[in-house]
């Protein structure tokens, strides 16, 4: 529990821009809190994330996101070899499904030079066959961009808050903002864990940005949720090669084939608009809709082969664009809103325009010696060679044990991410991928809580599947027991 | 890396693998090894603490770990080198096996003959894509029975069952003892799918309903679950539209299909049947892989652990005695079909000169049928049952008499005789 801290900037909110951000802010000598609702940082938009790394060609010249979209994606390969992070520079192809669409490939060659994207170009029949055997038949071109990838979004949220921590940063999680007070000079801002002092406030509160606003009376924007289905595929089905887009509609980029960083092929997303921000259900129409689009560009797609699903709500400005700007009620206060995609491209290049903005602000940025930007090295256990393998287990033999079978995750490697932040099933799984294979933690699950259980010094009954009211276990063994029937539980 | 041989390697020490090495050491070979990644043997016999176990073998009615404990005894004084906590991380196309274990380090064993028991999974949540958020409180039968019967916690006190078989029944009956209310079974068959008497000690006998035609449509709640929505379901498993209905619980769990684990197998290149998601076998149970045999829910999904101890003595009797030699005689070979009813017939190939036995399932529930074992003859059967494993054996005697290199196994309805 904190009182009252004294501190330079606080950030709200943490998922990919507000932990990037934190770290960015971390190279100088400030005092720097990040407030985050949830119990772990990147599980807003950030987590249910196509984990595309965009090359810039979709989005108009001129616009933030055209901007920062071709910034963010040159940031990416040192950064993530920084922060070590999972990223693949794999390409991106955007698809023509009939002859009709090879002119719209040239308007989007012609767009993304604009935006300085590199290295464009449209690939016909025999090339892109040899790229992508598994396209439909009738796909004759395609817009290849080399620079798109992919990256595991959690992972990159989660990484930058370590580093940034590891920086001086403080994280106070679990503690949603619930009101804003004016000070002389600045805020105070309040959470059910404390309050905070501060000179600055960013605001990258995702899907809640216009909310946090709204509590210092800036109307400036508002935040309209937009839904996303996702759907996963077994490692074992591998069947592209680049990202593959369709040539895209009105409203959406429309819904990919991705093969993602951590070697699955991921289908979706959705686009649609919903009422609810904490609206994450999947649906049966949003699976239909998806699945109709994929079968256009690779047919031999079966849904057999399905492992999971997920939802993520983005946050769409009612500007159309990124809002990355001062709140009109004072220059303290920075807003990162409206950041739908490509926001997680873009969120490298939002730290540094942020750090940016805060300077010319009046926060004095003076560089601290001490800054490592570079992240303890993660063991993936599962990549390595078997001599490799057998000389960690020989230093430590916890890494001998395989908790996750299906991903092949070792104790050592649980036992590390809950050194470094994880405090829950799903941050588990999110940073090294225990139960996000093809049994879905039906076996490791049981072992990852003894391991959360034990590394945390909680009872079972309160480890969570994502923080308070997700406990998986309930009751211990006879606590039921002649406690109720039926018959009384209902009536 | 420490390197290792054996004559037989069994990987997985469950019912299967404890049956197999014991018929291997039995049969003479020398050095047996089980590569088990539990802490203990008997594999998820020790989360099965009901009883039940072994009625065929034994004559008796045993508890999981009771039935268990029967052949991890006779381990105990055979000479076979057992390695638990051990993962195999590798099996290669030439017999050899990468595990680790946390006192061992890294193992490489070259292997005379592989047996594979490595059992299988349980289907998910995510593999039948049921709609709706994605709260703590759903988890597969088998895994809440682990909570329950090992670690000691009951994960809720008001449960949903998807899926009717035996796992999610055991539970259904568990979680009632626990003093939790199970509001309904759901399945979405007209009948039950696992064994009658699963559907009658564990279901009838506590009053808790069981909807057949019917499924989960969407989970409610965001953090734990709050509801589950079912719906009737027409012949193609669709949902009938205004069928809807909304059960408050705090707990589902799926017992909606196993799947055998042959995650190893694929890698080492051998060759799977896309019905039973099991290893394609000859009558003495060996894989595509010659000296790779299988046996156990890693080949098919079985319905009693006694019939798993026998097909496993038989793998591991002919791990036993094959030698290279064998990979490289020709023989015939005659190809076995499931036909009509039938959903999968074991093995996918025969001898005309050797025994065999040959397991089987048919896809629906029927009384009165005759299965027909290639013309060669025939079995009349008063009522079959998918959940219910048919097993025939075949005879070269009876082989001999096939003019063809190929037998197909169907089911055929008697003509009622009315009046």
């Amino acid at each position: 529990m904190v009182k009252q801290i004294q501190t330079d900037v606080v950030i709200i909110g943490g998922g990919v821009i507000g932990t990037l951000a934190a770290r960015e802010l971390s190279r100088y000598k400030l005092d720097v809190w990040l407030v985050e609702k949830d119990a772990e940082v990147g599980w807003g938009a950030t987590k249910a994330n196509s984990g595309i790394v965009h090359a810039g060609f979709h989005d108009k010249p001129g616009s933030e996101k055209a901007k920062y979209c071709v910034e963010g994606n040159a940031l990416y390969p040192e950064l993530c070899d920084e922060l070590d992070v999972s990223f693949e520079q794999n390409g991106i192809l955007m698809v023509a499904r009939s002859p009709e669409e090879i002119p719209v490939l040239e308007q989007y060659r012609a767009q993304g030079q604009k935006n300085g994207v590199p290295g464009l170009r449209i690939v016909y029949q025999d090339e892109l066959r040899e790229l992508e055997p598994n396209l439909s038949a009738s796909t004759t071109a395609a817009l290849l961009a080399p620079t798109g990838g992919t990256v595991a979004p959690f992972e990159l949220a989660a990484a930058a808050m370590e580093n940034a921590v590891d920086n001086g940063v403080q994280l106070l999680a679990e503690s949603p903002v619930e009101a804003i007070q004016r000070e002389d000079d600045g805020f105070i801002v309040m959470t059910p864990n404390g309050n905070l002092k501060t000179r600055f406030i960013v605001n990258a509160a995702g899907l809640h940005s216009d909310t946090i606003a709204r509590l210092f009376n800036d109307t400036s924007f508002t935040i309209t949720p937009r839904k996303g289905e996702e759907y996963l595929f077994d490692k074992s089905i591998r069947v592209v090669n680049h990202t593959i887009f369709p040539v895209p509609n009105a409203v959406s980029k429309g819904i990919l084939v991705i093969p993602t960083s951590e070697g699955n092929v991921m289908i979706g997303p959705t686009g649609d608009n919903v009422d609810a921000r904490d609206d994450m259900t999947t649906t049966q129409d949003g699976f239909k809709r998806i699945f109709d689009s994929v079968h256009e560009l690779v047919p031999s797609l079966s849904p057999s082969g399905i492992i999971t699903q997920f939802a993520g709500v983005r946050a769409a400005s009612d500007r159309g664009d990124f809002v990355i700007d001062y709140s009109p009620v004072s220059k303290q206060i920075v807003h990162l809103a409206g950041i739908e995609s490509p926001g997680l491209t873009a969120a490298p290049a939002i730290a540094l325009q942020c750090a940016a903005l805060l300077k010319e602000a009046g926060l004095d940025l003076v560089p601290d010696p001490t800054f490592c930007g570079r992240r303890r090295p993660v063991v993936r256990f599962h990549r390595l060679p078997r001599t490799e393998q057998a000389a960690l287990i020989e230093h430590n033999p916890s890494f001998g044990k395989i908790v996750c079978r299906c991903e092949t995750v070792t104790e050592a490697e649980i036992v590390d991410a809950i050194q470094r932040g994880a405090r829950t099933i799903d941050g588990v799984k999110f940073r090294v991928r225990a139960g996000a294979g093809r049994c879905q933690g039906g076996f490791c699950q049981p072992l990852v809580m003894q391991i959360l259980s034990r590394e945390l010094g909680i009872p079972l009954t309160a480890v969570t599947k994502r923080g308070g009211g997700s406990e998986q276990v309930l009751y211990q063994a006879k606590e039921l027991v002649g406690r109720q029937t039926r018959e009384n539980i209902i009536s | 890396m420490k390197t290792l041989s054996a004559d037989v390697l069994v990987i997985g020490g469950g019912p299967a693998g404890l049956s197999a090495a014991l018929a291997a050491k039995q049969k003479g070979a020398k050095r047996v090894a089980i590569l088990e990644r539990n802490e203990e043997l008997g594999g998820i016999l020790q989360q099965c603490i009901h009883h039940g176990f072994g009625i065929h073998r034994f004559r008796e009615e045993l508890t999981g770990p009771e039935y268990a404990q029967r052949f991890i005894d006779e381990l105990a004084s055979s000479g076979i080198d057992v390695y638990l906590e051990t993962m195999v991380l590798e099996l290669t196309d030439k017999r050899v096996v990468y595990a680790i274990n946390k006192d061992h380090g890294m193992l490489c064993f070259e292997a005379g003959a592989v047996v594979l028991a490595m059992g299988c999974r349980e289907r998910t949540r995510g593999a039948l894509r049921i709609p709706g958020h994605r709260p703590a409180g759903v988890m597969t039968a088998g895994a809440a029975q682990r909570f329950v019967n090992i670690e000691g916690y009951v994960p809720g006190q008001r449960v949903v069952i998807l899926g009717s078989g035996d796992i999610g029944l055991i539970m259904a009956r568990r979680f009632t003892l626990e003093g939790a209310a199970v509001e309904a079974v759901v399945e979405v068959l007209p009948y039950a799918a696992g064994l009658t008497r699963n559907v009658v000690q564990c279901l009838h006998d506590f009053d808790i309903p069981l909807h057949l035609s019917a499924t989960v449509v969407e989970i409610h709640g965001r953090d734990r679950v709050e509801a589950v929505t079912i719906a009737d379901v027409d012949a193609a498993w669709k949902p009938v539209p205004r069928t809807e209905r909304t059960i408050p619980c705090d707990t589902l769990l799926l017992s909606v299909g196993l799947i055998p684990e042959n995650e190893l197998s694929v890698q080492a290149g051998i060759e799977l049947d896309p019905i039973t998601n099991g290893p394609l076998i000859d009558h003495t149970l060996m894989t595509s892989l010659p000296g790779v045999f299988a046996c156990g829910n890693v080949l098919h999904v079985h319905d009693l652990v006694d019939f798993v101890s026998e097909e496993a003595e038989t793998a591991g009797t002919n791990a036993a005695a094959w030698t290279d030699a064998q990979a490289t005689q020709s023989r015939r070979i005659i190809t076995v079909k499931a036909g009509e009813s039938v959903r999968y017939v074991l093995p996918q190939y025969v001898s005309p000169e050797k025994t065999a036995k040959l397991y089987m399932r048919v896809t629906q529930p029927e009384t009165n049928v005759t299965i027909n074992i290639g013309g060669l003859f025939s079995l009349k059967q008063k009522s079959v049952r998918p959940s219910e494993m048919i097993q025939v054996k075949l005879t070269p005697k009876v082989l001999s008499r096939l003019d063809s290199d190929s037998l197909t196994v169907a089911v055929e309805r008697e003509v009622e005789n009315v009046g």
